[in-house]
């Protein structure tokens, strides 16, 4: 693929009004509203230009674009300069080239001359604009006054900036205001002492740069340039692929010299992301080759023994003689599989496959138990689905946006910047959140009402809401009388219209004043096309499901579904959360969503697989640690996931894996749970397969490998060499033949195939018959499950309470930087910013505890005790505390309960009663884990080959 | 498995189904939950559970098991390979 793409300039209109010009005498229509440089670029005339591009609202500033329309004056830029009909324009003449190269020359006498061994030697827009212009002399020296020997900021791990070289193009300014939102870079001074500043004259790190990355994306020269095209020089081809961070899943293109990646950038055509991106997709991807990758397959008998280092083929027929050896002792029922949601959907369609054909049982289940099961359940529920309504861009045509327990600028940090751009268009912004998030106020960007509730009141709060908008005759009920189950309907207005869920009922519950909720609830329901996003903060809930079901009960009163603009969004976590659940991970659903006690669901899956299916539910992650406990579960095969730091209540889970006789883990590196293996095979980051994603938007998007898998298979090549050497034959020469068989047997999927995604470059699900080019906004004319159900959301307090001795309650989130366990982020430069896990505390209750910034705390809970260093900062609320869980010794899970949402079993991440004591040294579980860890390391120290 | 943890995550299904005014489709609601989501080793402890005296059940999660203990439907034995 090009490694540049096609610079229109200015942005495309939007407008359906065609314009007809003429352009060096060539007629050209274009919409209204386009730039005379874009229309110039539609038909192939490239005008020279500096200060545009197509990512960025026009400028005007740098005059090199200037053209002449006859019957007009002087030369007008034509960036800034909209199509008009009829129009004469002239892009080249005497007079154009002689002003061009005027101020080509002017550009050049302050700007060194060292393209030689520029790094940007070869793709720099400067030199191209001189080669075009024809500049063949500088007349002015460089003894006067110039910017030559301006210091270089190179605090940015990832990228350098070389005021030297800069242009004053403002587009890295411009960039990083209209596309990331951050505002961290102004033009500082006036005319020849203008220079671009981050923050207040600061270096880029000391400023609230995000390092998103679209400052270097958009610089025309060196200035802002990859500190590994600095290193390596510029790529030479490029692949598309998809990132495997977060649910929004977005577009890039690998830039490659030969099989090594210099960067990610991403891609303009992307159309989850529409070339922007954050700092772990673009940057953050050394983790792929970083030391610690494990390449080779690795066998022990017991989890104190040092690892054997032995060939694939000895690893795989191990752990399959060992399953067997499992099941022949203890049952067909004592073996299951975990999948994950940073697998590819073909790899996790194999996984359950495996489990539901080769093991005999359905103990299959996914990281998405453990994030967004709720959504799952609670949306299936209400609409017929198990999925967001919308696109993305949907936002952008949303009146009022209202985010329930998410914090998109960090979790999802590329859609979080399209939200905040609809924001500053004038959408309103309601948020519920127990912490003042980034949302709440930032640059530009500022809530209309901050629910700032108790953690673990979501219902309490949406019930509320509801009362507000039934009670007071906001409900749309015409919609949802036509569209929805009446009785159903009926019964839950009057259900919400008691008056204990009044908000002045539920303020001593949420915490939140009556007037502010009444005040939101007005504003969801009669503001607009008003949309709901919400993330883990209502789904890892003792209630999460039933919060799910209420949020889709808000959208179907008021009418806010089954068009652009509004709908239930679900932003998800990991980059396959909603594809590992499409696939039929769960212990009780095939692939579709499809029930495994659904008789003719089950015969078209045994038909195909030749095998009978076992028509009962198996065990989910939790399940299985209990029955792995009391004896009945015994083997576990472990794809790309890590039980052992994720899931709540470390000791429990640790004691679960230590009672298994097998564990297989496949990974890249020896993660948490890997130290309680008996198996290792080596896994393929997402550079090194072929395979697809799905992200939160149900869009299916290629993952194309771009370098040859490290250990030598690509992930799904090895669950097939495990079931084959189970006796269940597999026999795919390719990932596109697994995609194949799932288009054959689940009716959302007919319509997919790598040939589908190579020309359209991603499709939204559903894709058949009926909508082949896919389903971008659900529920249009009727909900999936034919009427929507309204269902009853009775607030029922968490178990989890405060208590004398536990008096604050812990919450737990993510950050920009680090993504997950931390397992790939940890292992990049993206730890400069995070280092540690930390705990924030109100400094009212830091200072009861005689606590101050960056004190060791002992954080104490039911379940066990660790240690962090604290943060004071009024983010939170008094008697709130929040920490995050990127880093295996901080233990954040070891003080999180065993409770869990009732429908799904989903934990209760959010809230933990705890006591936050100052302390001076780690932790007895973090002795233990420290102790037991180094152990582990020893031990693959010692690893030995087969042969000796 | 633990029946202390089956015994909550059953109130905990329970009390999801208390709203429901109708006390017969609630039971009907809980014990179509638990036969839907959870593996026959457990249904098969928290109705041996409810035959011991089903200390700990709620009244409607109590209800929910009974209707499950009297189904015919055979739950596969686990572990019996």
């Amino acid at each position: 693929m090009a490694l540049r793409d096609n610079d229109f300039g200015t942005p495309p209109s939007q407008s359906d009004k065609l314009v007809t010009l003429e352009i060096d005498g060539f007629s050209v229509t274009v919409p209204e509203g386009t730039s005379v440089l874009r229309a110039a670029a539609s038909i192939g005339i490239q005008i020279p230009k500096l200060c545009a591009t197509d990512s960025l609202e026009p400028f005007g500033s740098c005059r090199l674009c200037l053209v002449q329309i006859e019957g007009g004056r002087g030369l007008p830029a034509s960036c800034t300069t909209p199509v008009a009909e009829g129009m004469k324009v002239c892009t080249q003449n005497e007079r154009l080239a002689k002003v061009r190269r005027g101020v080509m020359e002017l550009y050049i006498s302050d700007h060194p001359l060292d393209c030689l061994t520029c790094s940007a030697n070869g793709n720099c827009e400067l030199q191209d604009m001189a080669g075009a212009v024809g500049l063949r002399e500088v007349r002015y020296g460089y003894e006067g006054e110039n910017h030559l020997k301006a210091e270089k900021d190179t605090s940015n791990p990832y990228f350098a900036f070389d005021p030297a070289k800069c242009i004053v193009c403002s587009r890295c300014v411009r960039a990083c205001e209209e596309v990331q939102g951050t505002f961290a870079l102004t033009l500082d001074g006036r005319g020849f002492d203008s220079k671009v500043s981050p923050g207040q004259n600061q270096a880029f790190m000391e400023s609230e740069c995000v390092s998103c990355g679209a400052c270097v994306q958009a610089c025309p020269t060196a200035t802002l340039m990859e500190k590994s095209v600095i290193e390596k020089g510029q790529p030479e081809h490029s692949i598309v692929t998809t990132c495997a961070y977060c649910g929004v899943g977005c577009s890039f293109k690998a830039e490659m010299k030969g099989a090594e990646v210099v960067r990610m950038v991403p891609n303009q055509d992307g159309h989850a992301n529409h070339g922007h991106s954050c700092v772990k997709g673009r940057f953050a991807f050394g983790y792929a080759t970083h030391k610690d990758r494990i390449t080779t397959p690795m066998i022990r008998k017991s989890i104190n023994d040092p690892w054997q280092v032995v060939s694939w083929e000895e690893a795989i027929n191990y752990a399959a003689s060992e399953f067997k050896r499992i099941q022949a002792q203890y049952g067909r029922y004592s073996v299951g599989a975990l999948t994950s949601s940073r697998c590819t959907n073909e790899e996790t369609y194999l996984v359950q496959k495996l489990v539901r054909a080769a093991f005999g049982n359905n103990n299959v289940d996914t990281c998405a138990r453990v994030c967004h099961s709720p959504t799952g359940y609670g949306l299936k529920q209400t609409l017929g689905e198990s999925a967001g309504t919308q696109t993305f861009d949907s936002v952008m045509k949303a009146d009022v946006i209202m985010v329930i327990g998410a914090n998109p600028t960090d979790g999802h940090p590329v859609f979080g910047s399209m939200m905040k751009r609809r924001i500053r268009e004038g959408a309103k912004l309601i948020v519920a959140d127990p912490r003042d998030i980034d949302l709440v106020r930032s640059a530009h960007v500022k809530a209309d009402y901050h629910l700032k509730l108790r953690p673990g009141t979501n219902v309490a709060l949406i019930n509320a809401l509801a009362h507000v908008i039934v009670t007071e005759g906001l409900s749309n009920d015409a919609f949802a009388l036509e569209r929805c189950e009446t009785a159903s309907y009926e019964k839950w207005k009057s259900f919400v219209s008691e008056e204990r869920n009044s908000p002045e009922a539920s303020e001593s519950v949420t915490g939140v004043p009556p007037a502010t909720v009444r005040a939101a609830a007005r504003l969801y329901a009669t503001g607009g096309n008003a949309a709901i996003y919400y993330g883990l903060g209502v789904t890892e809930h003792s209630q999460g499901s039933t919060t799910v079901i209420g949020i889709a009960n808000l959208a179907m009163a008021t009418g806010n579904i089954g068009r652009e603009g509004v709908g239930v969004n679900p932003l998800r976590g990991q980059n396959n959360v909603q594809g590992s659940c499409d696939m039929g991970s769960f212990p009780h659903e095939f692939p579709g969503y499809r029930h495994v006690s659904d008789f003719e669901t089950r015969a078209q899956f045994e038909s195909a697989w030749g095998v009978t299916l076992e028509s009962e539910p198996g065990l989910r992650i939790p399940n299985m640690f209990g029955a792995a406990l009391d004896g009945s579960f015994k083997g576990l095969y472990c794809e790309g996931e890590d039980i052992a730091q994720s899931d709540p209540d470390t000791q429990h889970v640790h004691a679960a894996l230590r009672a298994m006789e097998c564990v297989v883990v496949q990974d890249l590196f020896l993660n948490e749970t890997a130290k309680f293996a008996h198996v290792f095979l080596p896994g393929a980051s997402f550079l090194e397969k072929n395979g697809t994603f799905t992200n939160a938007e149900r869009r299916i998007s290629p993952v194309r490998k771009v370098m040859p898998p490290l250990a030598g298979y690509e992930d799904w090549e090895v669950t097939q060499l495990l079931s084959n050497a189970l006796g269940y034959p597999m026999n795919y020469s390719h990932p596109s033949e697994i995609m194949d068989e799932i288009a054959r047997l689940v009716p959302t999927f007919t319509g997919v195939s790598f040939a589908k995604l190579d020309e359209l470059g991603s499709v939204q699900w559903p894709c058949n018959e009926k909508a082949p080019i896919g389903t971008p906004t659900m529920h249009i004319d009727q909900f999936v499950r034919g009427k929507g159900r309204f269902m009853l959301t009775e607030y029922v307090p968490t178990q989890e309470r405060t208590s004398s001795r536990y008096p604050l309650i812990l919450t737990t989130g993510r950050i920009l930087s680090q993504y997950n366990v931390g397992a790939q982020t940890r292992r990049t430069m993206n730890s400069v910013w995070h280092s540690e896990d930390r705990l924030e505390i109100h400094p009212h209750d830091a200072e009861q505890r005689g606590i101050k910034d960056g004190d060791w705390v002992g954080i104490k809970s039911r379940s066990g005790e660790t240690v962090l260093r604290a943060t004071l900062t009024e983010r939170v609320q008094p008697g709130v505390v929040y920490t995050t869980f990127h880093f295996p010794e901080s233990g954040a899970n070891v003080i999180t309960t065993d409770n869990s949402d009732w429908a799904t079993n989903c934990p209760e991440y959010k809230v933990t009663a705890v006591q936050v004591t100052k302390v001076s040294g780690p932790s007895e579980w973090q002795r233990r884990y420290q102790e037991f860890s180094e152990e582990q390391l020893a031990l693959l120290e010692q690893r030995t080959s087969a042969t000796g | 498995m633990n029946i202390e943890n089956l015994v909550k995550m059953a109130n905990d299904i329970g009390n999801f189904f208390n709203a429901e005014p109708d006390r017969s489709v609630a039971i009907h609601g809980i014990a179509d939950h638990i036969r839907r989501f959870w593996d026959p080793r457990m249904r098969k402890a928290i109705i041996a559970h409810h035959r011991e005296g089903g200390i700990g059940l709620s009244e409607l999660p109590r209800a929910a098991v009974a209707e499950l203990a009297d189904e015919t439907v055979s739950l596969k034995e686990s572990g019996d390979g």
